[in-house]
């Protein structure tokens, strides 16, 4: 048995399992532990303050049942609510929770569902599997312990890192071995710092350092690696929260009001009035019952937030979630993943979101890289063609070319052009020569399987695309040991001796190989292969490239426009005896104790010039479908877009541009790549500055000299003419985050169009999230797709997730997910937007009705004494709620919409009010208030005026309290109803069946209430039988419900007509242009396809570390079959390994020798 | 013939509440011991009232009579005591208890009169069918009144033929037996006499609120219509900013 003692600094005391819970209850604990929380929303608390007042006879104005039936109701909902809310997240816990691993027990595998994997315990992971946990690494299928993992989910960064286990447990590779394995960790407690870790391991009274380097984190995927083992250290845990809060300053209000009313009255009237009514036992003052009648009044008066309002919320909210749930065209038929909506709470804001931060890689582009096109000596390949030879339209593909002659080819490499393999073909040699360069000038390293079946390891995914592009051409690379690199042109094997490779790093921005053929006299001798950013190349080209250059500068421009990501590609031909000479001197520079790396980069520079031109590449890192365009439109819907990317700079603006974030027509782009507090402070003030110039320069001088001097810094850059684009790097991030900064760096930021932060770590991806949410008080929304955007999605008011890939932690954590960028269009501005609108009009429907309804006790409170009287039946009071006025309101809140689907992405303006909060502001709410105020007091006097003379047809009285309050009732109902009906601006049958219904139901309820049936089995509660009939057949009181409705209704249709009319909504206007297009013919509004001259853009998507180059010349990480093959005689060397680390630490060294001096011995 | 009251507040919460339907429907467990809400009009002397309550308690009890003067001679105008209620209330809601025979002095057994009322509710008419809980003049009175002023019908006065007018122009004296202090609470007591059409007794507020709502509705209809024509045009799809 593998015992392990672990002592985890300070928190650690018992294994920790690995199971992820997100669920809440159980079956046992539902009940009591889901009433418990209930009571601990202020609402239900609230209500269930109101029952227990209910329950005092001097104060119950109002029968128990009218607040227990809702509040009941209330509760099982939101219980039945919770417990499939529960049951879904036991189900996806258990999806997660199941997943198998292989952990070593008794000396054997076992496989193991990931929450039975605990701290301690040794798992054995194999090629392409997650990491279940964090893990210690302790060998590795690769030599040396070495194997190789992906980030993505971690970091964005989707080149393969390297990761090694301390050497004396790298040779525990079999489990036996493992299984005596015991040793000791003590290491920091987990952290947010991906790149950092701490520890040491005891093992063998021997003390070995534990740095990042031996760390595999959760959520790394293993790459070409057969199988590692680790040790599993800790997981972190996730906890997630939510709030509420409503307001009832109003209730108490009008309750003191009333209450000193009924002091005042009873002060007065009602001691007088004691030989027919006196006063109830225990109440000696008038002072006394003002205070009794404050509580009778706040239980009346209840009604104007009632229960019914939390429970309609969440039903409305419900309906949206489905609405996106079901919605087909969020629907990814490659993934079949349908869009989710995780949480049902927030629809309403997706309608407000004025921040977007978005992940790059896996988010905004699908991490492919295609080599797309290409020009070789002045000619360009790569347009797609049609039989013509025209430049064919995107979406009109002819077949892809046909590379079958080649049985090395990857068949999943396509290209268009056929001219490109005709020239291959023909045998023009410059085309001969790219190809070459591509298929030698790389450190990628290739893995072969079976025969014929190639593997390409590539550190950066560009590289990969353009060696498989030359091997599909016929240009394959076979192998490769320290010394040579076996190339298969056109189904010859050749075999060049590598005599150099010259590095890649962020300076250079190239990398060459310097080699020969092996034993050639034939071949070019040795030739320099060099492949690099243009603006660096297009320097150190021999003068006589110059018309070359210029065809080339072209293309490349051309390229570029299309936002593909180009490489200059030359060569240089050396002379033997300089060669020597050189590479001499580069032997004694590379051992040179000092000043190492300088020298070495002298001498690259010496070689690396007077290169002749070959062509250029471009490459495509595919944007997810419709990015560009979806960009665009939320650009429109002045929604602002910030890019995210734990990418590297020129990656992340290229990205930039290519989804149109960032253009050729901006005035500036600023980057920001400061490297302490002061260059960040001092860059981002230059920026400031020179935004504010040209907007004053713009603008009247002299106004805004004035201007500047009396406003705020704020309020100058929010005037800023022209647009800018800021760009700013991870660790100038980090001094810009810092407190005293952060205002300053967000007031640029927000000045600027587009922004974009690259090298950014989860953390400070969180941070600038909650930066923009602190300072800017308006909706934010993370879209990511890895574990690296967890915490942004965490923090952001809404979180979403791209959905079908390989990680689900983004998923996890995230409100909505789906599974591609440009479904967010449709999510913002067609739900997000309805259902903003929506909640809108519900909430103040809601707040009107209420108010019209709850008013009237007010009023009638100065005429019956502030005696608390309710003016209606107490049935209709508990009913009114949640039978009479709740379906249609709901109908409307869960289907309303005010222009279709297809004009809410036409027109992205309409997403403005959302933003503004223009439809549910305090102003709006006050405006509901009033007209439900308003419609309250008509709904009390004019009853009252007619009651106040008026007879029955028969003689009788008309004015007695019950007809008074069937009246009333009736009346409201109606008005309320006519409302609902000029509110709805989306009819469906639901709605009508719902508005039709409530009347009906309200009538059959009202006469089964009054019904001598139900009087003679209660009498004492249904006391007002035989009211309805002899109501409501006296013509006298329809009349009054026929003038209240109409006096209530008819300035709401008048206020409407005018704002139609002298002030129209955006939204009326494509409302009433869509009436007139009816009668056209539907215009077809095409995006014009822009061909854009851009700027050009190059690079390499290589990692800012150095590539495997070292490596490959040390030997390190060949196989010994490969070597064995090329019968290279390997000899030791100086700790590789050791040179590495110390790369790691921060002095690095540049490249080994090329005469690879010392090579460690490898293991047989 | 109707009798109104004024500041008198039937519509006071405690007020209204302080009945026992079931008492007054003829349960007999609830004759004996009648609802809590009664109080402190629940019982007296440890024996319980009915009618209990507040309501009943203070019923007017005025009696009014009218008189046609005639050439010095007093012609008393038939007044008809029964149909002033609701056929529901009537049959219906209010009910005697039931027990052996007719004797509602026997049914009433064991209850007192409600404190300011001279005479026990089995007394209050001589006619069966107008006595006890279902006496109209107490059916009417225990409908309460929404409003603070109100007006209750006490009598119909029949109309003889459609020629001549129910009432002739002329000399009447109106003979009161004053009962019913409203005195210590500043009320006031009317005697109303009112013709009633299909539509009830005189009620001019209606009328006006139709003419005045009438008259608005049209003024602002041709307001609109003005400002339509004038500005209605401007809304275009010209204006769609993009």
């Amino acid at each position: 048995v593998p015992w392990l003692s672990w002592c985890l600094a300070s928190w650690l005391l018992r294994p920790q399992s690995n199971c992820i819970k997100t669920s809440k209850y159980n079956i046992v604990t539902f009940l009591p532990v889901n009433l418990f929380e209930q009571f601990q929303e202020v609402a239900n608390t609230y209500f269930l303050f109101l029952l227990i007042l209910q329950l005092i006879p001097q104060i119950s104005s109002l029968s128990w049942f009218t607040t227990i039936v809702p509040l009941v109701l209330v509760l099982t909902i939101t219980a039945v609510k919770d417990a499939t809310d529960d049951y879904f997240r036991h189900k996806s816990d258990n999806q997660v929770n199941n997943r198998q691993s292989q952990v070593l027990i008794s000396g054997a595998l076992r496989q193991e569902q990931w929450m039975n994997v605990r701290v301690g315990d040794i798992i054995k992971l194999e090629n392409n599997q997650f990491v279940a946990a964090d893990l210690l690494l302790l060998s590795s299928s690769e030599p040396h312990g070495l194997c190789y993992i992906e980030t993505a989910e971690l970091d964005g960064e989707t080149n393969m890192k390297v990761r090694q286990a301390i050497p004396v447990t790298s040779e525990l590779g079999d489990t036996s071995k493992l299984a005596l394995f015991d040793g000791e960790v003590i290491c920091e407690p987990p952290n947010n710092k991906l790149d950092k870790f701490g520890g040491t391991l005891y093992w063998k009274e021997n003390k070995y350092p534990l740095s990042n380097q031996n760390m595999l984190l959760r959520g790394c995927v293993l790459r070409n690696t057969e199988w590692c083992f680790g040790l599993v250290i800790f997981r972190p845990d996730q906890i997630q929260a939510d709030e509420h809060r409503p307001i009832f300053g109003f209730l108490v209000c009008m309750g003191v009001i009333l209450a000193i009313g009924n002091a005042i009255w009873e002060h007065e009237v009602g001691v007088c009035f004691q030989i027919y009514l006196p006063w109830d036992e225990g109440v000696h003052s008038a002072f006394f019952s003002g205070f009794l009648s404050f509580w009778s009044y706040i239980i009346i008066l209840n009604t104007v937030v009632p229960i019914s309002l939390y429970v309609s919320v969440e039903v409305i909210r419900l309906g949206h979630s489905y609405f996106i749930n079901w919605d087909k065209k969020m629907y990814c038929a490659k993934r079949r993943t349908p869009a989710e909506a995780r949480t049902t709470t927030l629809n309403e804001e997706l309608g407000q979101v004025e921040y977007i931060f978005s992940d790059k890689t896996g988010t905004l582009t699908q991490n492919i890289m295609v080599f797309s096109k290409c020009s070789v000596n002045g000619h360009s390949y790569g347009d797609v063609q049609d039989v013509l030879g025209h430049k064919a339209e995107l979406g009109e593909r002819p077949e892809p070319v046909d590379f079958s002659f080649n049985p090395l080819a990857d068949p999943r490499f396509q290209f268009w052009d056929p001219s490109l393999l005709e020239a291959v073909k023909l045998g023009d040699p410059h085309v001969h020569e790219f190809f070459r360069l591509l298929s030698l000038c790389h450190t990628v390293m290739s893995e072969e399987k079976s025969e014929g079946e190639l593997f390409y390891k590539a550190q950066s995914p560009d590289e990969g695309a353009l060696v498989t592009a030359a091997r599909n051409f016929g240009f394959v690379f076979r192998s490769r040991t320290p010394k040579t690199i076996t190339v298969h042109e056109l189904g010859r094997a050749i075999t060049y001796q590598l005599l150099a490779i010259l590095d890649f790093n962020n300076i250079r921005k190239r990398m060459s190989v310097i080699g020969e053929v092996l034993g050639a006299r034939l071949g070019p001798g040795i030739r320099l292969y060099c492949k690099g950013a243009d603006t660096i190349l297009l320097e150190r080209l021999h003068p006589t490239n110059q018309d070359l250059t210029n065809v080339t500068t072209d293309h490349l421009n051309e390229y570029a426009g299309e936002g593909l990501r180009t490489l200059v590609l030359a060569y240089k031909d050396l002379e033997e005896s300089y060669y020597e000479d050189w590479s001499e001197r580069l032997h004694r520079a590379s051992g040179a104790p000092e000043a190492r790396e300088d020298r070495l980069a002298r001498l690259y520079d010496e070689v690396e010039h007077d290169m002749m031109l070959l062509g250029a590449t471009a490459i495509e890192d595919k944007l997810q479908q419709g990015v560009p365009e979806t960009i665009a439109i939320l650009t429109l819907a002045n929604i602002k877009i910030w890019v995210l990317t734990g990418d590297k700079q020129e990656t992340a603006v290229n990205i930039g541009y290519s989804c149109k974030m960032l253009t050729d027509d901006m005035t500036e782009v600023f980057v920001i790549t400061g490297h302490t507090v002061l260059e960040v402070r001092e860059e981002l003030r230059k920026a400031r500055e020179k935004m504010m110039d040209a907007s004053r320069s713009m603008g009247n001088g002299f106004s805004y000299q004035e201007k500047l001097s009396s406003t705020k810094l704020t309020s100058v850059l929010e005037a800023i003419a022209g647009e800018y684009a800021l760009v700013i790097n991870g660790h100038s991030l980090a001094h810009a985050l810092e407190a005293d900064m952060e205002v300053e760096f967000l007031e640029t930021a927000c000045a600027c169009k587009a922004v974009i932060c690259c090298r950014v770590t989860p953390l400070q991806k969180a941070q600038v999230v909650e930066l923009v949410k602190k300072y800017k008080k308006a909706v934010t929304l993370a879209i990511g797709d890895g574990a690296n955007d967890v915490s942004m999605i965490k923090t952001a008011h809404i979180g979403v997730g791209i959905s079908g890939q390989e990680g689900i932690q983004a998923v996890l954590a995230s409100d909505y997910s789906f599974s591609q960028f440009k479904f967010l269009q449709r999510l913002l501005l067609v739900h997000g937007r309805w259902s903003y609108l929506r909640m809108c009009k519900f909430l103040c429907y809601f707040f009107y009705k209420n108010f019209a309804f709850t008013m009237v006790h007010f009023w009638f409170g100065f005429f019956c004494g502030f005696s608390a009287q309710t003016v209606y039946d107490q049935y209709f009071i508990t009913l009114y709620n949640i039978v009479y006025t709740s379906l249609p309101v709901l109908a409307m809140g869960v289907f309303d919409q005010d222009v279709p689907e297809q004009r809410s992405m036409e027109y992205p303006k309409l997403y403005e009010p959302g933003q503004l909060n223009l439809l549910f502001n305090k102003r709006e709410f006050f405006i509901c208030i009033a007209q439900g105020i308003y419609t309250s007091v008509l709904m009390f006097f004019i009853p009252y005026g007619v009651f106040a003379d008026a007879t029955r047809d028969d003689g009788a009285q008309l004015a007695d309290y019950q007809s008074f309050a069937v009246t009333v009732a009736t009346s409201l109902v109606i008005v309320v109803s006519v409302q609902i009906g000029l509110d709805t601006g989306f009819w469906t049958a639901i709605n009508h069946f719902f508005i039709w219904g409530s009347l009906a139901a309200y009538f059959a309820i009202l006469f089964a209430m009054h019904s001598d049936g139900l009087f003679q089995m209660f009498p004492n509660q249904f006391r007002f039988v035989g009211n309805a009939q002899n109501t409501l057949a006296q013509p006298t009181v329809w009349l009054t419900i026929a003038l209240t409705t109409v006096v209530c209704v008819m300035p709401v249709v008048a206020f409407r007509f005018l704002k139609l009319d002298l002030k129209p909504e955006l939204s009326d206007t494509v409302r009433y242009t869509q009436l007139v297009r009816k009668k056209q013919k539907t215009q077809h509004r095409c995006m014009r396809r822009v061909g854009r001259v851009g700027s050009r853009r190059s690079g390499y998507a290589f990692s800012h570390q150095e590539g495997f180059g070292e490596l490959i010349m040390s030997g390190k990480n060949m196989r010994l079959s490969s070597l064995a093959l090329s019968g290279f005689a390997a000899r030791p060397s100086a700790s590789w390994i050791e040179t590495l680390r110390k790369k790691k630490g921060g002095e690095g060294s540049t490249a080994c020798s090329p005469s690879g001096a010392a090579d460690k011995t490898l293991k047989v | 013939m109707y009798y109104g009251l004024s500041n008198f507040y039937q519509n006071h919460r405690r007020y209204v509440k302080s009945r026992d339907d079931s008492q007054l429907n003829g349960d007999n467990s609830s004759l004996l011991n009648p609802s809590k809400e009664c109080e402190p009009y629940r019982t007296n002397e440890d024996k319980p009232i009915a009618p209990c309550g507040a309501i009943a308690n203070s019923m007017f009890n005025d009696t009014l009579e009218l008189y046609r003067i005639d050439n010095d001679t007093r012609t008393p105008i038939t007044l008809i005591k029964k149909g002033i209620a609701w056929w529901t209330d009537k049959n219906v809601k209010f009910r005697n208890p039931t027990g052996d025979g007719n004797n509602l002095t026997a049914l009433f057994q064991g209850t007192t009169k409600p404190v300011n009322w001279p005479k026990p509710v089995y007394m209050l008419d001589s006619e069966l069918d107008n006595n006890g809980f279902i006496n109209e003049d107490f059916i009417v009175w225990m409908r309460t009144a929404a409003l603070p002023t109100f007006r209750k019908l006490y009598r119909l006065i029949e109309r003889k033929n459609n020629l001549q007018p129910t009432l002739q122009a002329g000399k009447y004296s109106l003979e009161i037996t004053y009962n019913y202090p409203v005195y210590s609470f500043d009320g006031r007591k009317r005697m109303i006499l009112s013709t009633i059409s299909w539509m009830g007794g005189k009620n001019p507020f209606l009328g006006i609120a139709y003419i005045t709502v009438g008259s608005i509705c049209f003024f602002l209809g041709v307001v609109l219509l003005i400002i339509h024509h004038k500005y209605g045009n401007r809304n275009t799809s010209a204006d769609i900013p993009n």
